[in-house]
């Protein structure tokens, strides 16, 4: 976190979407990757993860958002072609 | 217009609660508590009270939908009593974190069990770490002035902290007492109508009641501490306010010094013990005994610098504790002791009125005895 921290009276925020500047990924134990070489495009991990950490591209494919994506594998269970895998997460 | 009535500790609770225009009542009865809901329903229903009574199915509803009437912005207030206040417990942390001015009346009752419904000191006791400010009351005069004080005190800005005003299960929430209640227009005029800051509002968002991560946490309890400390200062203020307005004090708000100019020996107690302490006093000074009475008054934030100035001149000080913090000793007793460690008073723990017990003026001339005898504090049983 780079921004200064301020302590409101209360921990009242005093502006909407703060919840976009924490980023809460960090505790990922295995990171799923997607092959777009295989994606068929149908949306599945999309439509699935639980913590909205999936963004669709222009191209029509999907991303994976690291900064909140906790490695839960929802995404690669629910791929019809298989074309998410994981790996351990180094740090 | 003011008025002289014989009315009990609740209902002068009820009665001063009416004259602060709360907004919002969510209210759960539990004895010794449930004369306070009664009266201040009969208020809303009669048309003398503007305010939404919410008729709750617990405590715990009770405590959040006081922290929900805050976030909207408007002044509110709850009561009650032993096992009421335990099931609160989750949400009494929240409210203060959230530093909401919330007033709270508890009639005092022990927390079962065995299942008791009667008076000691454990269930507001078992939330002193929690951020609210406490006050103890005497009589049903001080329990009307003492929530009117409350509000001003809570909705102080440096403050901003919820308050409990404790009065003795049935040795006072039953007993019939003369109380004057005060003219609406002095107390208007004493207590302005609640305009908070921040609110929860469609065209302004906020967040009430975010996460804190251990990045943040710290300094948030930090604050409430902070505040605390302004409470300590801003006490005695409001209450000297309050005798300038209306003729009436308890000490200097924090406590309150009886006898105690030449005084080698006192107790220190907090309620309607201390009424009995008065008059044990009083018979020990005729028979030519130098002993004294400190009333501890505010709890919460701990007045530890206006006790040591009283005991400067003390042989020994006796606490009445009407609460044990069990494996330890009364939670009064700590924090004098911790306050007294470096003084040369002796300080002595008395347990007792546990579960309603008596604590009559043949007990307390036992504790004076043997604070001068030089003994150990006993269970006054």
């Amino acid at each position: 976190m780079t921004e200064k921290l301020v302590f409101n009276k209360g921990a009242i925020i005093h502006e909407p979407g703060s919840t976009m500047k924490y980023k809460t990924g960090d505790w990922r134990t295995f990171k799923p990757s997607i092959d777009n070489s295989k994606c068929i495009k149908c949306g599945k991990c999309w439509m699935n993860c639980p913590d909205a950490a999936i963004r669709k591209t222009k191209e029509g494919f999907f991303e994976i958002d690291y900064d909140f994506c906790k490695g839960c594998l929802i995404c690669e269970k629910e791929c019809p072609v298989k074309c998410i895998t994981h790996a351990v997460e180094e740090k | 217009m003011v008025k002289n009535v014989v009315i009990s500790g609740s209902e002068a609770i009820a009665e001063a609660v009416k004259l602060c225009k709360p907004k919002v009542l969510p209210m759960y009865p539990i004895t010794p508590s449930t004369l306070v809901p009664e009266r201040l329903a009969d208020f809303v229903f009669d048309g003398e009270l503007d305010a939404e009574m919410i008729h709750v199915e617990s405590e715990h509803s009770a405590a959040s939908a006081l922290f929900g009437a805050y976030a909207t912005g408007v002044r509110a207030f709850t009561a009650s009593a032993s096992n009421g206040i335990a099931l609160m417990h989750e949400i009494i942390p929240i409210i203060s974190s959230a530093r909401f001015p919330a007033v709270m009346s508890v009639a005092n009752r022990t927390i079962s069990g065995p299942i008791n419904i009667w008076n000691d000191h454990s269930d507001a006791m078992s939330e002193r770490d929690q951020g609210w400010i406490q006050m103890y009351c005497e009589s049903s005069q001080e329990a009307f002035d003492t929530i009117i004080m409350a509000y001003k005190i809570a909705e102080k800005e440096q403050v901003s902290l919820p308050v409990m005003v404790c009065i003795d299960g049935f040795a006072l929430s039953h007993v019939y007492e003369p109380v004057q209640i005060e003219d609406q227009k002095k107390i208007d005029s004493f207590l302005p109508s609640y305009k908070p800051k921040t609110y929860l509002d469609p065209k302004k968002p906020t967040t009430v009641g975010p996460i804190g991560f251990p990045n943040s946490f710290f300094e948030f309890h930090e604050q409430e501490q902070i505040a605390m400390n302004e409470a300590l200062a801003e006490i005695p203020k409001v209450h000297k306010e309050f005798d300038n307005e209306f003729g009436r004090k308890y000490g200097n708000g924090l406590i309150d010094l009886i006898k105690m100019k030449d005084a080698k020996y006192a107790l220190l107690a907090n309620g309607t013990s201390v009424g009995t302490a008065r008059v044990t006093v009083e018979k020990l000074r005729s028979e030519g005994k130098k002993v004294g009475l400190i009333k501890l008054k505010t709890f919460r934030p701990f007045p530890a610098e206006e006790i040591r100035k009283a005991c400067k001149n003390l042989k020994a000080l006796g606490v009445i504790d009407r609460h044990v913090s069990l494996g330890s000793e009364g939670a009064m007793t700590l924090d004098i002791k911790s306050a007294l460690a470096n003084e040369k008073c002796k300080v002595e723990g008395f347990i007792s009125g546990l579960g309603g017990r008596d604590i009559d003026t043949k007990r307390l001339k036992k504790a004076f005895e043997i604070l001068e005898k030089g003994e150990k504090g006993i269970w006054l049983k």
